[in-house]
């Protein structure tokens, strides 16, 4: 053991033997040093700034070799307090936090978000067919996005650079639609308690039916590059396991669950936005690894397409509105797009500043105050690309939200990262977290 | 239950004692509260309390009533029994999941002013109901569910880190979204926000939490 200062592998004294840290300069000395010891425990810091990891996810790995004894994840890195803001803002502000939490999946937390709200409000029933369908179909152009980014950051992660340029081709086209159908490309806050913020621009459906053509051809260069391709497969397969078991006692839920071969999908089992209406198939794999994962993304994104295609021919066919009639729970004004952005159309400001007092005093009381929703809690639950995402939404009667928790499937999966890396090789913990696609602005929130 | 921390609200803004000149000092509005429910519960509710009842005789000492609102149902548990009805629940009525703890804070409801919701799913029966668990912020002592889900291991480490409930039995409480050296449990009501009022053109606008507002 060299007794020499090493400013990059200083090393102190604990109850616990010699600890060594390192951060930096090079790994033969390092190596060297330890092997004089007895028992040898190397911890490795995998993050927080790690480039493989989806946001910042800090992994703390136990090392024999390269087998992985122990793993663990340190998060909370992306903690911005969105459910304890949440409260200070009224319902419909809400909306705004809850979209920046998991920011692949922002109408997916739109959706739980107002589905709470609505069913606290008990107006489930009077929301416009419209602004359903409209929500169905952005959720699903959102599994499209999402899944994308998590085959592409993936393959990225693996080495499989082509990959990652083609998924990010294609989500292209999505956030384009996105930015038609909401002015955003991510953090749309669309998705609004009473229904949508508004209606779909003129000539959209043809646009999204063209979009739906572009990315059903172009995912078949992702099929055609990575299905049974075989260093793919030898990166991912047997990688990660969790079996059905596991997958119960650690609640996962979304494709890690059903590469298990169980066809869990809030979708269908407990539908909510009109689901069962739709004619779409639960995606299963029996192999409970991450190329099992990986195939369920891909024909996901089948199914999604199939159900935008769905929604783009029902829209054609069902007039609006896209806000609950309920003018006291609806954003006061028709919105309507201006010079300088979304705002209240000038009809209605006409009709406020120069006809109406009444009408006066109802804008001002509704845009400042809010609507109050009646005390009580529930627990809604949509699929999110990840699995169950569950809105905890608790009112006490006034106009904000007394509390608000999100159950995120990011959160509760990454618990199985130890069970899915330990005992395994340190360069298959990439490709297994990687499979669980967490996405830490949701873990974090 | 959710009770509303004060039944009857004064006024529309959240001051009191002050120049409120607004003509809306007088009003007084009382909140409904959804209490305890009598059967029939309707839909499966009345399957799962009955399945319960028979498989759990101690039934009525641990289950601290029974409340079903908005098509949701919640068991009030006692605390000390919250293992023993988890894993009835778990192994005899096929809840097989757990999807995580949400924790609240009631200020007022002395004594039980902290609340744990644990929402279950039964895969197996497409069903779904809550447990719902209150302590004392004082004593804030339940024993953890991990044992039985383990799913619950960081959901709980988030409502002690958030709200301070403590999970006797849990294998590793620690905080797990704050620093580990953060003083204070942030989703607590009276927790500070820690915000300065701000000076615009000779106005100061409250912090947040201080600043009248609607309620």
């Amino acid at each position: 053991m060299s007794s020499s200062f090493d400013p990059y592998a200083s090393s102190r004294e604990t109850t616990e033997g010699t600890v060594y840290s390192v951060t930096g300069g090079d790994w033969d000395d390092l190596v060297s040093e330890i092997g004089a010891t007895q028992d040898e425990r190397v911890v490795l810091n995998m993050g927080p700034q790690h480039p493989s990891t989806h946001g910042v996810l800090r992994l703390i790995l136990e090392i024999d070799g390269e087998t992985v004894t122990e793993a663990r994840c340190g998060v909370g890195y992306l903690h911005t307090g969105i459910e304890k803001n949440l409260e200070f803002r009224n319902w419909t502000q809400g909306v705004t936090f809850v979209t920046r939490m998991d920011y692949l999946s922002p109408f997916f937390n739109e959706t739980a978000y107002c589905l709470a709200v609505e069913k606290l409000l008990g107006i489930t029933e009077q929301i416009p067919e419209r602004a359903s369908i409209i929500r169905v179909m952005l959720m699903e152009l959102n599994r499209i996005s999402s899944h994308l980014v998590a085959i592409a950051t993936g393959g990225l992660e693996v080495g499989a650079l082509t990959a990652m340029i083609f998924g990010f081709r294609e989500r292209e086209t999505i956030l384009d639609l996105f930015e038609l159908i909401t002015g955003l490309r991510m953090n749309h806050a669309f998705v609004r308690p009473g229904g949508v913020a508004q209606d779909l621009p003129e000539g959209a459906l043809a646009i999204i039916s063209e979009g739906v053509a572009t990315v059903r051809h172009n995912l078949q260069d992702t099929i055609k590059l990575l299905v049974g391709n075989s260093i793919w497969l030898a990166r991912t397969s047997g990688i990660g396991y969790l079996d059905v078991a596991g997958c119960t006692q650690l609640a996962i839920t979304g494709p890690i669950m059903r590469a298990t071969g169980l066809p869990l999908d809030v979708r269908k089992v407990q539908p909510y936005c009109g689901y069962e209406t739709y004619e779409f198939d639960v995606v299963t794999a029996t192999s409970c690894d991450a190329y099992g994962r990986f195939l369920i993304r891909v024909e996901e994104m089948e199914q999604s397409l199939r159900i935008i295609e769905q929604c783009v021919e029902r829209l054609a066919n069902t007039p609006g509105p896209v806000m609950i009639e309920d003018k006291k729970i609806g954003w006061p004004a028709q919105l309507a797009l201006g010079a300088d952005g979304l705002g209240n159309s000038l009809d209605h400001i006409k009709e406020i500043m120069g006809t109406s007092m009444e009408a006066l005093i109802h804008h001002f009381k509704l845009v400042t105050e809010g609507f109050r929703v009646p005390a009580g809690e529930v627990y809604v639950a949509v699929e999110s690309p990840r699995g169950e995402l569950g809105a905890h939404v608790v009112s006490d009667g006034g106009t904000k939200p007394y509390r608000v928790h999100f159950r995120d499937p990011s959160f509760n999966n990454l618990q199985a990262t130890a069970a899915m890396c330990e005992g395994g090789q340190l360069a298959d913990v990439i490709a297994s977290v990687a499979s669980i696609d967490p996405v830490m602005g949701g873990v974090d929130r | 239950m959710i009770t509303n921390p004060d039944p009857d609200q004064h006024g529309l803004f959240g001051v009191s004692g002050s120049g409120d000149t607004s003509g809306y000092g007088g009003l007084v509005r009382t909140q409904v509260s959804p209490g305890s429910s009598e059967r029939p519960y309707g839909g499966y509710f009345d399957d799962v309390a009955d399945s319960l009842e028979r498989a759990y005789p101690a039934f009525n000492d641990a289950i601290e009533k029974v409340v079903v609102d908005r098509g949701e149902l919640s068991l009030h548990i006692r605390p000390a029994r919250v293992v023993e009805v988890a894993k009835i629940l778990r192994d005899e009525l096929l809840f097989e999941m757990c999807m995580g703890v949400t924790g609240v804070h009631f200020p007022d409801q002395t004594g039980r002013e902290l609340h744990a919701i644990y929402p279950l799913l039964s895969i197996t029966k497409n069903q779904r109901i809550k447990l719902e668990i209150s302590v004392s912020v004082k004593e804030p002592h339940m024993p953890s569910l991990t044992g039985v889900w383990a799913s619950n291991n960081w959901h709980e480490r988030e409502a002690f880190d958030m709200f301070g409930i403590v999970f006797d039995g849990h294998p590793g409480l620690t905080r797990i979204l704050m620093p580990d050296d953060w003083p204070g449990h942030p989703q607590l009501k009276d927790y500070p926000l820690g915000g300065i009022p701000v000076e615009y053109k000779g106005a100061t606008i409250p912090p947040a939490d201080e600043r009248r507002a609607y309620r």
